[in-house]
């Protein structure tokens, strides 16, 4: 156990981005390759500090296209893997990631996104859900999408993105932005369920004993890749039908519905609150997967009240999966604030105005 | 031996490789894929590794490396495979891991990774297949395609104003403290066969003795694309291509960094 990590065992203030190497760590990964990139250095530095120790890599790539290929050559040896990056690094990931959506290789991709397009800024933004949710390479396929807004939940989530990615053999993303990641909060080290690890018997180890295994993406006999996609498909439903995770706060009683994610749901939490002080009916619904979407629970909420307000760090993205839930577009409102993180009094303001807009 | 039937073998003096799976190839009339495949297959033999070791395919006439070497193959994507053999080495340092790649897998899209692999010192062996085409997409400019030589992108031929010069890898990847062997044969004739048969097991050596990085380059045909009979292919080889790229051993470390 590393020292952090012994220290952790009580409550102590931590680093966001220092909460995922804990999670990583105590959910058995020992491999971490990954290039500099602000806002998310925490990560490697700490990695390259306590990995070496406990018998694990650290190594630093000549770049994000050679790490991801690295991260698939160490996942399809069957071990849990991890990198760390953001915006243009993940962007430089796609290549591989697609590869590994194919070839049905788990690993945990950690995504503490900045602004952008291109270059962009440093500053935290959520312009990245359509890249995460959507797959972001070519060819069709989903990543599963988990999205903390605390850093406890760096840590929980992070646990529960390897074994996610085990189980359906497909990369999993944490996706984070600079708030979620720089930020220090209290936060308490709750053991790993080492019982959720999955076998892999489809790992490369050499054929001793067995028939030799490959590990591909490349399907060129008959209709070998559209069974493939198929096959890929229905582990994609699957996935959506086990493991859509969200979080109702405040919802009883509510008119009006926030749905947010990450560091939008974490500021809209306080206004909410403030909200419900001056006799407000507001409440949120959180998205914690973002791939699967939760869409029944937003299909039911749009139903019972009178204004959906989806507030995201980007100028409109989640809206799109909201409005695709419910057919009650009408309803839906958004608030948007790119590269940049809404204030609670913003949030405040806007609620008061649709409160007062529905009399 | 003879016809009639009167000799008798007592001896095989030649079998296909253990690790040679026995099924046709794809590969084209007087390709040298096959003979490649063959001295990996007979040093993976040779060196016991075959339960051992892991390949990585790459992008092109050589992705179906799986079907033939009879080894766990992960296939990387185009140019990436030193990268993916990094991250199969890292994972499991005990196992024997090597890469196939052509030219323009590893000399234009994969520089960047096999440079930093070799750079790195990565404890792994490198095949490099130089036919100076793309032979899979149909015979386009390689980076190691000869000034002159016509492709389907120089119909003209390739001019070093607009295209650049060929590029020499075995050179280049000599030139880097972490690589440990690098050296360039060919298979053109019984002779040169051979050598590179030897060659590979010096790059095996490497692997097995932990001395980092080895690459052998084939100079290698490709007749279909480069629109010759077989035999004229085995003299283009033994003619221009071995003058601009020329044979030899580039690099051999005689002990490791870290001893």
């Amino acid at each position: 156990m590393s020292s952090l990590a012994a220290e952790a065992s009580k409550k102590i203030l931590l680093k966001g981005n220092e909460a995922i190497c804990l999670g990583a760590i105590a959910a058995g990964c020992r491999h971490y390759y990954g290039y500099p990139i602000t806002p998310q250095n925490d990560i490697p530095e700490y990695m390259a500090a306590h990995l070496p120790a406990l018998g694990g890599t650290f190594l630093q790539a000549e770049s994000e296209v050679a790490t991801i290929n690295m991260i698939l050559g160490t996942s399809a040896s069957g071990k849990r893997v991890m990198t760390s990056s953001s915006g243009p690094g993940i962007s430089l990931m796609q290549e591989g990631l697609s590869y590994m959506a194919g070839s049905e290789l788990p690993a945990v991709i950690v995504n503490i996104s900045r602004s952008g397009p291109g270059l962009g800024g440093i500053a935290p933004s959520q312009g990245d859900y359509f890249q995460a949710v959507k797959g972001g390479g070519h060819g069709g396929y989903r990543l599963i999408v988990l999205a903390p807004h605390s850093v406890q939940e760096m840590y929980t989530l992070t646990m529960l993105a390897f074994d996610l990615a085990d189980r359906y053999r497909t990369p999993a993303v944490i996706l984070g932005d600079a708030i979620v990641g720089q930020m220090k909060e209290p936060f308490e080290a709750t053991p790993y369920d080492s019982a959720a690890t999955a076998e892999k018997p489809w790992a490369l180890t050499g054929c001793a004993g067995r028939e030799r295994l490959h590990v591909k993406s490349l399907h060129l006999k008959d209709n070998a890749i559209e069974v493939h996609n198929w096959k890929l498909h229905g582990k994609f439903e699957r996935i959506r039908k086990t493991e859509t995770r969200a979080e109702s706060f405040l919802l009883d009683g509510a008119k009006i519905a926030v749905v947010a994610f990450g560091t939008a749901a974490r500021v809209s939490k306080t206004a909410i609150q403030w909200a419900r002080k001056e006799g407000i009916p507001v409440g949120m619904l959180r998205p914690i997967t973002l791939f699967p979407f939760p869409e029944r629970e937003v299909f039911d909420l749009a139903k019972t009240v009178d204004v959906v307000l989806v507030i995201e760090m980007n100028t409109g993205q989640m809206v799109e999966d909201v409005r695709q839930s419910t057919p009650l577009h009408d309803r839906i409102a958004f608030l948007g604030k790119p590269c940049a993180m809404p204030t609670p009094e913003e949030i405040l303001d806007r609620i008061r105005a649709l409160a007062g807009r529905k009399g | 031996m003879s016809i009639e039937g009167k000799t008798e073998f007592t001896k095989p003096v030649y079998t296909r490789p253990r690790s040679l799976v026995d099924v046709k190839t794809h590969f084209c009339p007087g390709c040298h894929h096959g003979t490649i495949h063959k001295i990996v297959a007979e040093c993976i033999d040779r060196y016991g590794v075959r339960e051992n070791s892991i390949g990585v395919a790459c992008v092109g006439c050589a992705v179906f490396l799986y079907d033939y070497i009879d080894v766990d193959v992960v296939e990387a994507p185009h140019g990436r495979a030193p990268a993916v053999a990094t991250g199969v080495k890292r994972a499991q340092p005990d196992k024997f891991v090597f890469t196939y790649q052509g030219d323009g897998d590893l000399a234009a899209i994969g520089t960047s990774e096999v440079i930093h692999a070799a750079n790195r010192g990565e404890n792994l062996t490198v095949v490099f297949v130089n036919n100076t085409t793309y032979g899979m997409t149909g015979g386009q400019m390689a980076p190691t395609t000869l000034l002159g030589q016509k492709t389907s992108t120089t119909p003209y031929g390739r001019d070093f104003r607009s295209d650049g010069y060929p590029i020499k890898m075995a050179e280049l990847l000599a030139g880097l403290d972490g690589t440990a062997y690098s050296a360039r044969v060919a298979v053109s004739t019984p002779a040169q066969i051979r050598k590179a048969k030897a060659a590979v097991r010096k790059a095996f050596e490497m692997q097995i003795n932990g001395m980092g990085f080895s690459i052998v380059e084939f100079l290698s045909t490709c007749p279909t694309n480069w629109g010759m009979k077989p035999l004229d292919a085995q003299g283009r080889v033994l003619g221009e291509m071995s003058e601009y790229f020329p044979l030899g051993v580039y690099k051999e470390r005689k002990q490791a960094d870290f001893a």
